[in-house]
């Protein structure tokens, strides 16, 4: 006869990322942000990375309080400017990982200038942008991903601009591995997380959430389950899909997958590279002797 | 702790203030600067872009003035002496970061090589006017500290010291340098390595499970970490608690913002450094800076040579102003008054008139900028206030005219 | 014997040819948000709303269909609030039995 092995709770894997005595978190009941740290960690126990060399870069938002949350070393930056920082961060102590995490009105609106020159330049960042169509933390407004017709608090009568097709605004910028998902996907997700870490260069992962308490109450679109709902049901995967034809409408279909993966040498190869050929043994490296001990 | 060697050009040199400001970053051991280019300041970083690879490190131009203040800010919390570079307009895009690194705590550099404002202004062309705004450029209450050059000599020197107070007090410091100043070409000594004093960075030799961020120690400074060094560690810009955490409260705000400002109120008296000329007998007292204050010296030697006691002081760390040197001064029986000019409609008057407090006449000789004050309008003014004939009422009417 | 109804923290004990894997969940009430994202996504359907709630007003999942728990662990992938998680059950080898001789048929 065999018996159960009688087990004290085992714990959360995750609760080692997690900064317990912050629990819990002020993100609303269905918003999909917290699935995805969930993921994260659990991206971050698969990848072996050595955890006290990864750092985390939030700029403002609801998304940008994922750095309070994570125990790591983690950074709340200003707004817009996660970005930079990470670049600061990276240059100076290239054995970082550097996880840059944060919302698309964050990433793409004001930090939008530093977006494209980061992925121009391929600096080894991984950015991961929790897009909810909107502003959530100051109260709804528009955002640059925000769909046409939908409403926010500064668009009362319906969005009428065009928004980003970030994927796209990504792989033209230069990123050099590109994938959408929303917080649906929770393994693919994972998995992609995984992959960026493993991938050298500038990593971009857009990932759609719900976010109840703002875009989809002003649009009557129901509750965070609802909007898991529409995106398990209107998801497409296309591994490889062309980013010129991922953009988003309103409650339309999602075209989801990893679109870009290539390699390009990233910012640092390339310095060291040109520096390396054009002073030859007087360039030593810039990475050691920044540490002022 | 002494500088490291191999950044550091001893010798004598003929540079420019710009040049020399590169060299003094170099020898307090900065190896990281992010900037963006904006005349009259660029040619420090475009010296350091060549000479920072040949001593490991690097510079990186980002793609603007909000960029590279807080590229520098992420490359300190990885551990390097970072800086940047900038004139008025960057300046102004710049002032966010400076809060955050006064909230946050992080020792950095900014040089701010000073010209004709305001909005794009003169380019080319020195002025002072942006002294108020290194002190509350940004939004909400903080501390900052100031220095300002007379000389390329000095553009190395305080480089040196401003990078040994930002490591000393976890705050930024601003060299305010002027346009003159950094295009002026003079004889630059840098003396050997082993005669350069750097403060290093306070790392905490804490364990992890002992070190609380934010928890100052008696001069009212916290130990820093970098990241990577296994503290997972948070920091925000947010009001936050010892452990860094966001807590915004009124209690919290109190005992955060207090110590901020504190930290350098209360240690101002080690700050604050300034210089004196012919002041010992001095009753009427010229206050001047940067390159005025070169200038200023003339007219003081001009007035001397006609037997009137005039006399210099020259803050060298700005802010914090040397408030109870001049409450000394203004306490002087026969004083008769106190001459303040600068390249600018008023800016360091308002420190010198708020010590003075009422007690002598504190006259204003502003200067648009665009170039240097004559010494005979400087000396003009001494003679009128010597003369007893000039109440600071009537001050406004000594428009510094460019002759 | 499989059929027979079960605690949260206890399976039945599983017949020889069994090879179901059996988990179960744990969750901390006090995080719980009830977004119903582990009710909806629970592959075998093994979660409900309970009628209890917490403190703060939001009704926690709870195990009504504990048989059908895989301990997959996708509520735990899935809670925001990291309320919820699930583990696989391990099952003890029968304590101090002789080993059977050889050629009596057995369990695979």
């Amino acid at each position: 006869m065999s018996e159960v092995m009688r087990m004290e709770p085992p714990g959360n894997p995750v609760e080692a990322f997690l900064r317990s005595d912050r629990m819990p978190h002020i993100w609303c009941p269905g918003c999909g942000i917290g699935t995805t740290v969930n993921c994260f960690a659990r991206a971050l126990l698969q990848s072996k990375l050595n955890l006290e060399k990864v750092a985390v870069v939030s700029g403002i938002g609801c998304t940008g309080r994922v750095a309070g949350y994570i125990k790591l070393d983690s950074f709340h930056t200003t707004h817009g400017r996660a970005i930079p920082f990470a670049t600061g961060l990276k240059l100076a102590n290239p054995e970082l990982s550097v996880v840059v995490y944060s919302g698309d009105g964050d990433l793409i609106a004001i930090g939008g200038n530093h977006f494209i020159h980061a992925a121009r330049r391929n600096v080894d960042i991984k950015v991961i942008c929790i897009n909810n169509f909107t502003y959530g933390m100051t109260g709804g407004q528009l955002a640059p991903t925000t769909p046409v017709s939908a409403i926010s608090t500064t668009t009362p009568y319906g969005c009428f601009e065009q928004p980003f097709n970030l994927p796209y605004l990504a792989e033209s910028s230069g990123a050099v591995y590109v994938a959408r998902w929303t917080s649906y996907h929770v393994r693919q997700i994972t998995h992609a997380m995984g992959e960026a870490f493993r991938k050298k260069g500038f990593t971009f992962i857009e990932i759609l959430s719900p976010c109840p308490t703002l875009y989809e109450r002003r649009n009557r679109l129901g509750d965070g389950l609802d909007m898991m709902r529409y995106f398990k049901e209107s998801s497409v995967v296309r591994h490889g899909a062309s980013t010129k034809e991922v953009g988003l409408s309103m409650q339309g279909p999602i075209v989801v997958g990893k679109f870009v993966d290539v390699d390009r040498p990233d910012f640092l190869s390339l310095l060291n590279q040109q520096l390396g050929r054009t002073l030859d043994a007087q360039y030593t490296g810039c990475e050691r002797e920044n540490v002022c001990d | 702790m002494k500088a490291d060697p191999g950044g550091v050009l001893t010798g004598t040199h003929f540079l420019d203030g710009d040049q020399a400001c590169c060299e003094g970053a170099l020898a307090a051991g900065s190896r990281f600067s992010a900037g963006y280019p904006i005349t009259p300041s660029t040619e420090i970083v475009e010296r350091f872009a060549q000479r920072v690879p040949l001593v490991g490190g690097m510079f990186i131009q980002m793609e603007d003035e909000l960029a590279s203040s807080i590229a520098i800010l992420g490359a300190v919390w990885a551990g390097a002496k970072a800086f940047t570079v900038t004139s008025g307009p960057g300046f102004s895009l710049m002032m966010e970061h400076i809060g955050y690194a006064a909230m946050t705590e992080t020792p950095c550099v900014i040089v701010n090589v000073q010209r004709g404002g305001p909005s794009t202004g003169l380019p080319t062309l020195p002025g002072q006017a942006d002294m108020m705004q290194a002190r509350w450029g940004s939004h909400g209450d903080y501390e900052i500290i100031a220095l300002c050059p007379i000389s390329p000599q000095e553009c190395f020197d305080l480089m040196i010291e401003a990078f040994n107070l930002s490591e000393q007090y976890r705050t930024p410091v601003f060299l305010m340098m002027d346009e003159c100043v950094g295009h002026m070409t003079e004889r630059v000594v840098i003396p050997p390595a082993d005669q350069i004093e750097i403060v290093s960075r306070r790392f905490t030799k804490l364990p992890r499970a002992e070190y609380v961020p934010h928890r100052a120690g008696p001069d009212g400074v916290p130990q820093m970490v970098r990241a990577g060094a296994g503290y997972g560690f948070h920091v925000t810009g947010l009001t936050h608690d010892e452990h860094g955490y966001p807590a915004m409260n009124v209690e919290t705000q109190h005992k955060l913002v207090g110590r901020l400002v504190g930290k350098i109120r209360d240690n101002a008296e080690a700050i604050v450094r300034y210089e004196e000329n012919f002041l010992e007998d001095a009753e009427v007292i010229v206050v001047a800076y940067g390159i005025t204050a070169r200038v200023a010296l003339r007219a003081v030697q001009m007035a001397r040579e006609r037997g009137v006691a005039a006399g210099l002081l020259r803050p060298v760390v700005v802010w914090p102003f040397p408030e109870r040197r001049i409450r000394e001064i203004a306490a002087r029986p026969g004083l008769a008054g106190f001459v303040v000019p600068e390249m600018n409609y008023g800016q360091m008057v308002r420190e010198v008139e708020r010590c003075v407090a009422g007690r002598a006449p504190t006259v204003l000789l502003p200067h648009a900028g665009g170039t240097v004050h004559q010494p005979e309008a400087i000396l003009d003014v001494i003679l009128q206030v010597e003369a007893g004939r000039v109440s600071s009422a009537s001050a406004g009417a000594l428009a510094g005219a460019s002759r | 014997m499989e059929n027979q109804p079960t605690s949260v923290s206890q399976a039945a004990e599983p017949s020889p040819k069994a090879r179901k894997v059996r988990g179960v969940i744990y969750l901390n009430p006090s995080r719980c948000k009830g977004c119903g994202f582990c009710i909806a996504f629970c592959p075998p359907k093994a979660l409900q709303f309970a009628a209890e709630f917490n403190p703060q007003g939001y009704h926690l999942p709870r195990l009504a269909n504990p048989d059908a728990c895989t301990g997959c662990d996708l509520c735990g992938l899935y809670c925001p609030d990291f309320a919820i998680y699930g583990v696989i059950l391990k099952y003890a080898p029968p304590a101090a039995e002789p080993a059977p001789p050889p050629g009596e048929g057995d369990s695979e």
